[in-house]
């Protein structure tokens, strides 16, 4: 029987929303008929906008899908404006203010507090410059990745057109807007593996291959990878190599599969992954042959994995900050934002720094950190003096580098726990307190708020991920402990081997475990090869928490407050659901 | 009268006519001695994979972790209030013992 979103969506879904989006903004909140609200809200998502969690009601997420996290000359300025006049909210973030942008994992764009009365004015002023939340979210294609300096850095086959390309195809085509279940792509054209393809549900990596004589250079197609719901998966090879032109063809029809063969019938199976599970690579190749593509499909070219270093547990960086020349010679300069999160003012500021110093192009990684691109050999000196890049550092500490954050129960109904501002203030603590051993340069922490993994846990040296546990009787936030993840040629999820560790009891583990690390460590080995050599016991051993200086003020459930950094923080307190000027609204007896 | 129940938004909550009325993150306490050795089941509640009405309990079921333990997995359906007259009222989740639909009537 097919579930109430797939009744839904077969009733109304993909660019028809639109129209009933900009009813229900014309009539306000309370138009939306209550016993409706379920299946609007599911809707609206194929439109970028989530409902934000219980005690939020009438707020919404706005999801802006920037291809391959490229931000066009004053794109970044609209997107700043935008946060200023329309994500400001009832509540104030302690540590970024009234009104900030926060740049994802997938290179998207999300802004908070936004209230459906806003929205065509919202969408009009995004649309006029090329901006648009179309398909961010809901079970479509969503915001291709890649490694974001694809066309300007050196990249062994060009990934830009063919982001371009599969992005131009796939949004707004009836034919693949309305998938079993959400479909994320990655294309890389770089040869380190820094377009995270591994983790996606279809990923095309470079490849080169010998046809009629010719070595040709294109792409190897793997699918079904994933993080989420404690069911992480690598994609895997399709014995595919696709010619740049022909890739868009070649991903219509592994989407075309997944739109007839995804499970439709229950949600928690429907990731493609799930599928390729069931089938294996050999009958999805055989069935993607036989019955979605007419023509014949290349055999896998030789891939470049030997020589991914993006992540890959060695001493590249690879996350592209810093100072770095362009293929036509000229540089860009990648600024660390700590957890992604940027003040709307500065985010202001680097759109001012970007048109100053170069095209005014912007681009984000999936380190949730921004490119300042296109900028003369000579003006790099003047740009590293900017006073903004002395909170948005192009060399970081490495722990303010390595640091990555979910949204958490600020806003989302998932999350277990508080996140963005605890990973600050852990990173922070880190910078003051603890040493890094010798060498060691490169170092992630990842913090995500539960098991759908939008932190990229599995893929860090530190894994976080939230969970409760009890402190001297009374229930507390906690996190799980997890070691030793990575991409590379041999990619490797992390291994979970500290439980359910309270959250003011956490930096002291990290600092224990590098202690550890430094004092067992065999030369010059990684942490990524001490982990790896440790049996259970033995990881287990290296999870020694301890309360040190670091003080929490998040220890409380913050899920059950209205908003985690209000004064008066219990649901009962919350001013939603609001009217579009923001008053409160008496919610309809029950 | 019908009453709609959902699980909504990657099994972070359930819906109960549209309005939203459990979120995973609680904790809840379980008399499940099938599911730890706890004796109490010091249960989080992580993820909701399905609802049912059975009998006049509305019951989830969930994916979670015992915190005293370590435990993890799906103890059963866990009822989480009750529908009267076509109208849902949730139980005092914090303050009672829940027991599995299933260990409840034996099935």
């Amino acid at each position: 029987m097919p579930t109430d979103v797939e009744r839904w969506k077969s009733e109304v879904y993909g660019n028809e929303i639109r129209e009933h989006l900009y009813r229900f903004a014309e009539d306000g909140w309370d138009a939306i008929p209550d016993d409706e609200s379920d299946a609007w809200f599911e809707r609206f998502k194929w439109w970028g906008l989530y409902h934000q969690r219980n005690g939020q009601e009438s707020y919404f997420m706005m999801r802006i899908g920037t291809p391959n996290g490229v931000l066009e000359p004053g794109q970044t300025e609209v997107v700043a404006e935008i946060a200023e006049e329309y994500a400001t909210g009832p509540g104030t973030n302690p540590e970024f203010g009234d009104a900030y942008v926060d740049w994802t994992t997938r290179q998207s764009i999300q802004l908070h507090w936004i209230k459906i009365e806003d929205i065509p004015e919202i969408f009009e002023k995004l649309e006029a410059n090329g901006l648009s939340t179309q398909q961010a979210c809901g079970d479509s294609w969503r915001n291709i990745v890649g490694n974001p300096m694809a066309g300007k850095a050196p990249e062994f086959v060009d990934a830009w057109p063919v982001i371009q390309e599969l992005n131009d195809r796939f949004k707004g085509n009836d034919d693949h807007s309305n998938l079993p279940r959400k479909w994320k792509v990655s294309v890389t054209g770089a040869p380190d593996g820094s377009g995270q393809g591994d983790i996606n549900d279809l990923a095309l990596e470079p490849a080169y291959k010998e046809i009629d004589g010719e070595e040709v250079r294109g792409f190897n197609v793997a699918v079904g990878g994933g993080l989420s719901r404690n069911e992480p998966r690598i994609a895997r090879q399709l014995d595919v190599f696709t010619r740049p032109e022909n890739a868009a063809d070649v991903a219509a029809g592994i989407s075309s599969l997944f739109n007839e063969h995804g499970d439709r019938e229950n949600r928690y199976n429907a990731r493609i992954k799930f599928l390729m599970d069931e089938w294996g690579p050999e009958k999805f190749r055989e069935t993607l042959q036989d019955d979605f593509v007419d023509f014949e499909l290349e055999t896998a070219g030789v891939d470049l994995r030997e020589q991914y270093t993006y992540n890959a547990g060695g001493e590249e960086h690879g996350d592209l900050i810093g100072v770095h020349e362009q293929r036509d010679g000229k540089y860009y300069v990648g600024l660390n934002v700590l957890v992604g999160r940027m003040g709307a003012e500065d985010t202001k500021e680097l759109a001012e720094l970007a048109e100053q110093y170069g095209s005014g192009e912007v681009r984000v990684s999936q380190r949730q950190n921004v490119m300042i691109t296109d900028v003369p050999e000579e003006d790099l000196d003047d740009l590293l003096e900017e006073d903004l890049l002395e909170h948005y550092s192009p060399d970081p500490h490495p722990f303010m580098r390595g640091s990555v954050a979910c949204t958490g129960t600020e806003f989302c109904s998932l999350s277990i726990v508080e996140t963005k501002n605890r990973q600050v203030r852990y990173a922070r603590w880190l910078k003051q307190n603890v040493d890094l051993p010798e060498g060691v340069e490169d170092f992630h922490i990842h913090l995500s708020g539960c098991t759908a993994s939008c932190a990229q846990p599995q893929i860090a040296d530190i894994s976080l991920r939230g969970m409760k546990t009890r402190k001297d009787g009374e229930p507390v936030e906690a996190l799980d402990i997890g070691l030793g993840g990575g991409l590379g040629e041999n990619p490797h999820f992390a291994e979970w081997v500290g439980q359910r560790v309270p959250v003011d009891e956490v930096p002291g583990a990290i600092e224990n475990l590098l202690a550890s690390f430094e004092d067992q460590r065999e030369g010059d080995e990684t942490f990524r090869t001490f982990i790896a050599r440790q049996d259970e016991e033995e990881l287990e051993a290296l999870i020694e928490p301890e309360e040190t200086s670091y003080d929490d003020p998040y220890m409380h459930n913050t899920k059950m407050t209205w908003y985690p950094y209000a004064d008066n923080d219990d649901m009962d307190d919350s001013p939603a659901p609001t009217d579009g000027e923001g008053n409160s609204i008496a919610p309809a007896d029950d | 009268m019908s009453v709609a129940l959902r699980i909504l938004d990657d099994g972070a909550w359930l819906s109960v006519n549209d309005q939203r009325r459990v979120s995973v993150s609680e904790l809840w306490r379980l008399d499940a001695p099938d599911f730890c050795d706890c004796d109490l089941v010091d249960f989080i509640a992580e993820g909701f994979t399905g609802v049912s009405a059975d009998g006049s309990d509305v019951a989830v079921t969930t994916y979670g972790k015992c915190i005293a333990c370590g435990e993890s997995g799906v103890p059963g359906k866990l009822p989480v209030g009750t529908i009267r007259q076509g109208t849902y009222e949730g139980y005092d989740r914090e303050n009672i013992i829940m027991r599995p639909i299933e260990r409840r009537t034996g099935k």
